[in-house]
């Protein structure tokens, strides 16, 4: 089934009684060529990067849950590529082109929206960092524009110019960069997957790996035991538990991270603006609800959920960065459980384990990574080879010092980012 | 979430700074070599359960604590003096 102007209109006309399911509910098989840990975006794309672009089929993405209830449902939406350092600048601006030709691709409404992000900066020091991210983000072959106050003033005039504890000098506006419908991002991708012959099983929780003299041998799940010549581990914030099922340790720990929408508004908030003094960000999702996070609660844990201390924290700084949403009511907030790695950058590489490769370590920016990082892992697991754009996501950057790639320059250390 | 201090007993969770996992208790010799640095500094167990934790009461007595922990309801079992942990 593909969808088209005229297939929504006909179907309108005909009382919507001629749309099927986007995928299949198939049964495991007893072998794949490839099994895939975990039925979330990055597993999903990669699942559709090994059928579309490898040709490799018999695949299997395992979820223990349901397809778009993990954290690819649960995050704040923002598409962007403004990166600096080697390693994440090429990658990301990698995953950008693939956001921009995404829906033609899947053949699915995504709903895109390259509104532009604006990083607000506070002084002289910053606004140099900031020319400076700018001019690299340039010559990856992306877009930046410094804005001054006034042109800031001009775009965003909403916000608090009286601020003296960190007035606004200007911004970094990333054009390209901007939103998506998460839930669809998930399931355009299931359903790419699925046209392809890609299996994707749910309610399928991984119990055991097998291996079998250092070389992987298939998987023990809810629903029996399925062989694979390879198994890829895309769990996110679960990479520690999947990982310790091969015997593994990883430089992972999960924290929460919470965010936050109010009630439906109208269009107040046209870009994404984010606030680094106050640990701030905002943008106004289609539905008119303001859609805004702030920083981790700083703790391990897998609860989904935090605790109120962050929640006063970031409704403090959106107070002081934009006023005029203090008469909006907070519909609901929500807690995400981030695969933190220790220079906040991810890993996608093979283990020690013949078979096994790993992708995880995307601490809260997963979202954006979602084409790019299931394209390149599909590459590393087709060919062997690491994709062009992601050489530096090594595992053994750490144990070797080599490779850090430590994008807010804190250190490589767990809890600094 | 609460945390009880040792000496100053039951206090909010701002008052806390978090370290992480309670590893530093068991610091290796400057000579273990890299995969013992490895294991020490970056790979973490990260339990979805009980966990033990080093966390510094930065606004209270400024004694380092390790909490033992639930990551997945966020209870607190118990809390004992960094240094009656260790001995």
């Amino acid at each position: 089934m593909r969808f088209s102007g005229l297939r929504v209109l006909k179907e309108g006309l005909t009382g919507n009684k001629g749309w099927t399911p986007h995928w299949r509910d198939p049964q495991p098989k007893v072998e794949y060529d490839i099994v895939i840990i975990g039925g979330g975006g990055h597993g999903l794309s990669t699942a559709y990067y090994l059928a579309k672009e490898h040709g490799l089929t018999n695949v299997a993405v395992l979820e223990k849950g349901y397809i778009g209830g993990g954290n690819v449902g649960r995050n704040t939406t923002i598409v962007r590529a403004n990166y600096f350092l080697q390693g994440n600048s090429e990658f990301y601006s990698h995953s950008l082109k693939l956001w921009e030709g995404l829906e033609e691709d899947l053949n699915y409404n995504v709903m895109h929206s390259q509104r532009g992000i604006i990083n607000l900066f506070h002084s002289d020091g910053q606004r140099d960092a900031a020319a400076r991210r700018g001019n690299m983000m340039i010559s990856q072959g992306d877009d930046a524009i410094l804005l001054g106050r006034d042109e800031l003033k001009e775009m965003v005039p909403y916000l608090n110019f009286d601020d003296l504890r960190f007035p606004l000098y200007g911004g970094l506006y990333h054009p390209r960069g901007g939103t998506a419908r998460h839930d669809a991002v998930a399931w355009g991708f299931a359903r790419g997957a699925d046209q392809r012959g890609v299996d994707l099983v749910q309610n399928c929780e991984v119990t055991g790996i097998d291996v079998e003299n250092g070389v992987v041998r298939g998987v023990q799940t809810s629903r029996g035991p399925i062989r694979a010549k390879k198994v890829a581990m895309v769990a996110a914030g679960r990479s520690g538990q999947v990982a310790a099922m091969a015997g593994m340790r990883l430089p992972i720990e999960s924290h929460v991270l919470q965010a936050f929408v109010t009630e439906g508004l109208k269009p107040c908030i046209d870009h994404v603006v984010t606030f680094g003094m106050g640990h701030f960000y905002i943008s106004q999702s289609d539905k008119g609800g303001l859609v805004f996070g702030g920083d981790l609660d700083f703790y391990a844990s897998y609860a989904a959920r935090g605790n109120l201390p962050t929640v006063e924290t970031v409704m403090e700084a959106g107070m002081a960065l934009m006023p005029m949403i203090g008469k909006a009511k907070v519909l609901r907030s929500w807690g995400g459980i981030m695969d933190m790695s220790p220079d906040g950058s991810p890993i996608i590489d093979r283990t020690d384990i013949e078979g096994l490769y790993l992708n995880c370590g995307w601490n809260y920016g997963g979202f954006k990574a979602v084409p790019g990082s299931g394209n390149v892992f599909a590459h590393l697991l087709a060919t062997d080879r690491y994709h062009e754009n992601a050489t530096g996501f090594r595992l053994d950057r750490f144990r070797t010092g080599r490779g850090i790639i430590d994008e807010e320059g804190k250190g490589s250390q767990h809890n600094l980012h | 979430m609460r945390i009880s201090c040792p000496f100053c007993g039951e206090r909010d969770r701002r008052e806390f700074y978090y370290r992480g996992a309670a590893v530093d208790l068991e610091r290796p010799l400057p000579g273990a070599g890299a995969d013992v640095w490895d294991a020490f500094v970056y790979l973490r167990e990260n339990p979805a359960g009980e966990t033990r934790e080093l966390w510094y009461h930065e606004g209270g007595c400024g004694a380092w604590i390790v909490v033992t922990r639930n990551t997945v309801t966020h209870e607190i079992l118990r809390t004992e003096h960094a240094s009656e942990a260790r001995s």
